[in-house]
């Protein structure tokens, strides 16, 4: 049997006399949905460091892949197939769309500084290889038209997009996606989902989002951990969270219900949108 | 045929560029005009300071005031191993030619131990980032320069005389295109992406893949390499090497030009070193302003045009000449480079997560 792409065991995170994160447990079947939701501060993007290798768990272990990860470094981690976006978009600002998603190729170059320097048939190879990956990934976002234009003057949604890409680009098993609908409107959040279930059936890889958007998180995931103060407060399908009493009082609110019942019936589909 | 089609490619400046400089060099001998050899060469030997420090400083977008450590390192190296050799002949090959095969040996070998004190300097220093990377790296400029200072096989304070005077315009033009055809050929590469990337956002790069630490010492190394060659020029075109050559104002000067031409742009650091090195020459008499002007042009610089010349970008990107290149019709120029206080702000966020 292979082993899960990302299993996280008990991690708990302490900052000082702060615990962020306490006993977090989650493993992840290749292809899977998986949403994390819970109010700010939560502790979500805390588990995201601590799968990504930006913290060290102060307790438990990750395994990425089978193989034990605490304490490497991220873009070791990146390189055994955990890849991840960020809540505040962090590209390469002043670099090209192409330069950006470039970079995250890089994984598996092997030609190196002197293969650049002397021009040889192996980095030339290497360098038309990664623009055609790189290329390709941008095809998929909808970005090719913005190929050769600086990350910082795409709009907020494109961005959004550019950072998917890039993440993509680095060849993941596990995509990690921070508050991917964040900023953006009705219309971008319905084609936010579609894409994500694309990105899942074309690259058959597991996704796990964080997303404040109900709608969002409801509509894509097949499966959702709640979290509050860094606890696991319930766990599985959108329905069966939906209506968690623990998880209606920490987070949702009772006002979100009712606008729930009245508004929208139960199983529609959101994701219809462009 | 490919073989020997992509080796020519890969040397075809060197092979258009050697025979120009020769040229004007026996041009510049028959007229004797040796005063502009020796701006011609000092122009050369500063673009390939400017050139090297703008890999850690522009590409990478750490700020490093060590330069001139590592140049004295390849200067000390290259003049030690030609006094060693001076009277020497290889045997079979003509006087002339053996002088010119132990000079190359010696800038070799004044490479490479530069090289290797970039890397000892870099792997802790590395660790740090924006100001205090500057202050760290401009330690050990001053530490690698007051130990020379005290090394009695290297001259003490009053260092090495007596250097046979083997840089001529053909070593520095020859040296200029390495180090251009090498920031050039990095910059578009896989390797170069990997240090704009760390510029850009070293936590987005870090998790995309990238090993900052080890790419940041790579570019540190590179760097500290090519300021080991502009030493091993410096010292044979003065035939004297001391300790006073290298001081911390060397790194600033060095600094000035990168910021001047713009940070990451390699064709900027050359056209900044250039000007620069002749207006100064041009404005001998005045020397002990020399300072003074730095400061001056800096602060000009911040106030009017604080990414530089050139910003990011390369002289071929410039509006005008996109133009001419491309017609009306062509793409719009990229938005102006980052500053270098906006460089240093992108790696001080870095630190924060």
């Amino acid at each position: 049997m292979t082993p899960s792409p990302l299993e996280v065991r008990a991690v708990t995170m302490r900052f000082g006399g702060l615990r962020a994160l306490t006993a977090f447990e989650l493993v992840m079947r290749p292809g899977e949905l998986v949403g994390l939701i819970g109010p700010n501060g939560a502790g979500k993007t805390t588990a995201f460091n601590a799968i990504t290798g930006v913290y060290t768990p102060t307790e438990g272990e990750v395994l990425v892949a089978g193989e034990r990860v605490n304490g490497r470094r991220p873009h070791q981690i990146c390189a055994l197939g955990v890849a991840r976006t960020f809540q505040n978009i962090r590209l390469f600002r002043e670099l090209t769309a192409l330069d950006n998603v470039r970079i995250a190729c890089h994984a598996g170059a092997r030609s190196g500084f002197f293969d650049a320097l002397l021009l040889t048939a192996r980095h030339r190879a290497e360098e038309s290889r990664i623009v055609a990956r790189a290329e390709e990934y941008l095809e998929v976002l909808g970005l090719a038209h913005r190929r050769d234009e600086v990350a910082k003057g795409l709009p907020y949604g494109e961005q959004r997009r550019l950072e998917i890409a890039r993440a993509l680009a680095t060849g993941p098993k596990v995509l990690c996606l921070d508050e991917p609908a964040a900023g953006m409107n009705a219309a971008e959040k319905g084609a936010l989902m579609a894409l994500i279930r694309g990105i899942r059936d074309r690259f058959g890889i597991a996704l796990l989002v964080i997303e404040h958007d109900m709608r969002v998180v409801m509509g894509v995931s097949e499966r959702i951990l709640v979290l509050d103060h860094g606890v696991t407060i319930a766990e599985g399908r959108p329905e069966a969270v939906r209506r968690d009493p623990k998880v209606v009082e920490a987070y949702l609110g009772d006002a979100y219900l009712e606008e729930r019942n009245i508004a929208v019936p139960p199983g529609g589909d959101p994701g219809a949108a462009p | 045929m490919g073989v020997a089609r992509a080796s020519l490619r890969s040397l075809l400046p060197f092979l258009v560029g050697a025979p120009l400089f020769l040229l004007v060099q026996l041009a510049l001998d028959a007229k004797g005009w040796d005063d502009w050899t020796i701006v011609l060469v000092s122009v050369g030997i500063n673009v390939v300071l400017a050139v090297s420090l703008n890999v850690v400083n522009g590409f990478t977008g750490q700020f490093s005031l060590g330069h001139a450590g590592f140049m004295a390192v390849g200067a000390y190296t290259a003049a030690k191993i030609t006094l060693a050799f001076a009277g020497t002949k290889i045997a079979f090959l003509p006087a002339a030619l053996s002088d010119q095969v132990i000079f190359a040996l010696a800038l070799s070998a004044g490479m490479a131990a530069a090289a290797l004190a970039g890397f000892l300097v870099g792997m802790p220093s590395l660790r740090l980032r924006g100001d205090y990377l500057a202050i760290v790296t401009l330690g050990f400029g001053e530490i690698i320069r007051s130990v020379i200072e005290n090394m009695q096989f290297l001259g003490g304070a009053l260092g090495l005389s007596g250097v046979p005077p083997l840089t001529n315009l053909v070593w520095a033009g020859v040296s200029v295109i390495a180090t251009v055809v090498m920031a050039r050929r990095l910059a578009v590469s896989t390797q170069g992406r990997a240090l704009f990337a760390i510029r850009e956002d070293e936590v987005a790069a870090e998790a995309m893949g990238v090993d900052t630490t080890g790419y940041k010492v790579r570019g540190f190394v590179i760097s500290a390499t090519y300021a080991g060659l502009a030493g091993g020029l410096f010292v044979h075109l003065h035939q004297i090497a001391t300790p006073a050559s290298f001081t911390f104002i060397r790194s600033f000067e060095v600094v000035v030009m990168v910021v001047l031409g713009g940070l990451g742009s390699v064709t900027g650091s050359v056209v900044a070193a250039a000007v620069l090195t002749i207006a100064l020459e041009a404005l001998r008499e005045f020397e002990q302003y020399r300072m003074v002007v730095y400061a001056f042009l800096l602060i000009v610089l911040m106030l009017l045009r604080p990414q530089g010349i050139f910003g990011t970008r390369e002289i071929w990107d410039v509006p005008l000449l996109r133009w001419a290149r491309l017609g009306r019709g062509g793409p719009a120029p990229a938005p102006g480079g980052a500053s270098p206080t906006e460089v240093r702000d992108e790696s001080g966020r870095g630190g924060r997560a």
